[in-house]
């Protein structure tokens, strides 16, 4: 199939996300080669795969913050690969959450205003976006600790409070990538209850990069990047 | 599951009838398979016999359970024994993935669809019981969570040989 043919498909019906094809290298490194995938509005799936197979380099294309050599990526009726900086820096700020492996809360920031920073962002008063930020402490486990700072908090609770700020600002998609790696069983547990559950409230679609399989079954689908494609496991869902 | 230990240890929190034993053991241990009747009196007899409980007196009224049952002292050593002895740790060397990826590759067939496959099956499973873990009591969640654990292990083990397919192919099928 041509690049020219791929682009004229319409999406699936109730496809919000998709990478077509997508190739990308590092240098002379290939990450990806020719990895496709499509995720449906308020679906949550699992990108799988061993380290260092593309799969995080897959998320972010799909978010817009890699650009594929060749390939394409849209999102909601839309290529953003072939949009310019500050229209995907727009789409990922209105549009999209994300939440990362360590967290990455600013640390002269108290717990409060790192959940607020994207509604900040998006121009939002002050103190409109710290009400809004502080309603998520309760929801999340996190009553008192909105003043601290992220030295003053567990990794569980900073993993918490990076969910909060991936999604106080209702995001269409959330990009989480390897959100409970750097923490224990029960903890991680905890934070992929809090963050399927919410999602699937605010029907936000999610993409979940992890290698841990108990991770996985949280999601709706699972799919595994391999040498730079994406497979898919169950036989009626072949796709390479 | 040793259902005449597991009954036994019911019997130690205080004496019970037959019918009681029955609903704990099924709400705690019985998950989709209940223990019938039958077997519940059965054993008690056995253990009764084999002076572990003490059979009360047949209690007025209607209906077939009519007797309390109160564990013994031996019963109670027994019990005690039992769970401070470990259980065997199964190395599970003979499983049937094991024989089906040796077999694909012995045959020159797709060991690696294989693995792909199960690995869809595994974590089909996997959503299931999470599904079930956060549905369900704290009893379900540790029970799902035994199931998770091992389903992972299989899986570990199944990246682990498709990482090794090519070697072992050679092993197998020279």
């Amino acid at each position: 199939m041509t690049a020219a043919s791929l682009s004229a498909m319409p999406a699936p019906r109730g496809c919000l996300i998709e990478a077509r094809n997508v190739v990308l290298s590092f240098g002379q490194t290939p990450a990806l080669r020719g990895a496709s995938v499509s995720v449906s509005a308020g679906e949550i799936l699992a990108v799988m795969g061993p380290s260092g197979s593309g799969k995080s380099t897959l998320l972010h294309c799909l978010a817009g913050i890699l650009i594929p050599g060749s390939g394409e990526v849209w999102f909601d009726g839309r290529r953003v690969d072939t949009l310019g900086e500050a229209e995907r820096s727009a789409l990922r700020r209105d549009r999209f959450g994300f939440v990362f492996q360590f967290g990455q809360l600013v640390p002269e920031l108290t717990a409060e205003e790192n959940v607020a920073l994207p509604l900040l962002f998006s121009g939002l008063r002050r103190a409109a976006a710290l009400a809004d930020a502080r309603a998520w402490f309760g929801r999340l486990g996190l009553d008192g600790l909105e003043q601290r700072r992220s030295g003053e908090l567990s990794g569980g609770e900073a993993q918490r409070v990076a969910l909060a700020r991936g999604l106080v600002a209702r995001p269409e998609v959330l990009f989480a990538d390897e959100p409970t790696g750097s923490l224990d069983s029960l903890t991680g547990e905890h934070v992929m209850k809090l963050l399927t559950a919410a999602a699937r409230e605010q029907g936000t679609t999610v993409i979940l990069v992890t290698h841990e399989p108990r991770v996985a079954a949280y999601a709706n689908r699972e799919v595994v990047v391999r040498d730079g494609k994406v497979t898919t496991l169950s036989p009626e869902r072949v796709t390479s | 599951m040793s259902v005449p230990l597991t009954l036994l240890g019911l019997l130690e929190r205080e004496p019970s009838h037959g019918y009681d034993l029955k609903r704990d053991y099924d709400a705690y241990f019985g998950r989709g398979k209940p223990l019938p009747f039958g077997q519940v009196y059965a054993t008690l007899a056995r253990l009764s016999r084999d002076g572990k409980v003490l059979a009360g007196e047949t209690e007025p009224g209607s209906g077939p359970d009519r007797k309390r049952y109160a564990i013994t002292d031996l019963g109670v050593s027994e019990v005690e024994a039992w769970l401070t002895e470990p259980v065997e740790a199964e190395p599970h060397l003979q499983t049937v993935l094991f024989v089906k990826v040796t077999l694909s590759l012995m045959l020159g067939r797709n060991a690696e669809r294989y693995l792909d496959i199960q690995r869809g099956a595994h974590l089909r499973r996997m959503r299931e019981l999470t599904e079930l873990k956060q549905a369900g009591s704290l009893v379900d969640a540790l029970l799902a969570d035994h199931g998770l654990f091992h389903l992972e292990a299989d899986l570990r083990w199944m990246d682990m040989t498709a990482a090794r397919l090519a070697a072992l192919a050679e092993v197998v099928h020279p």
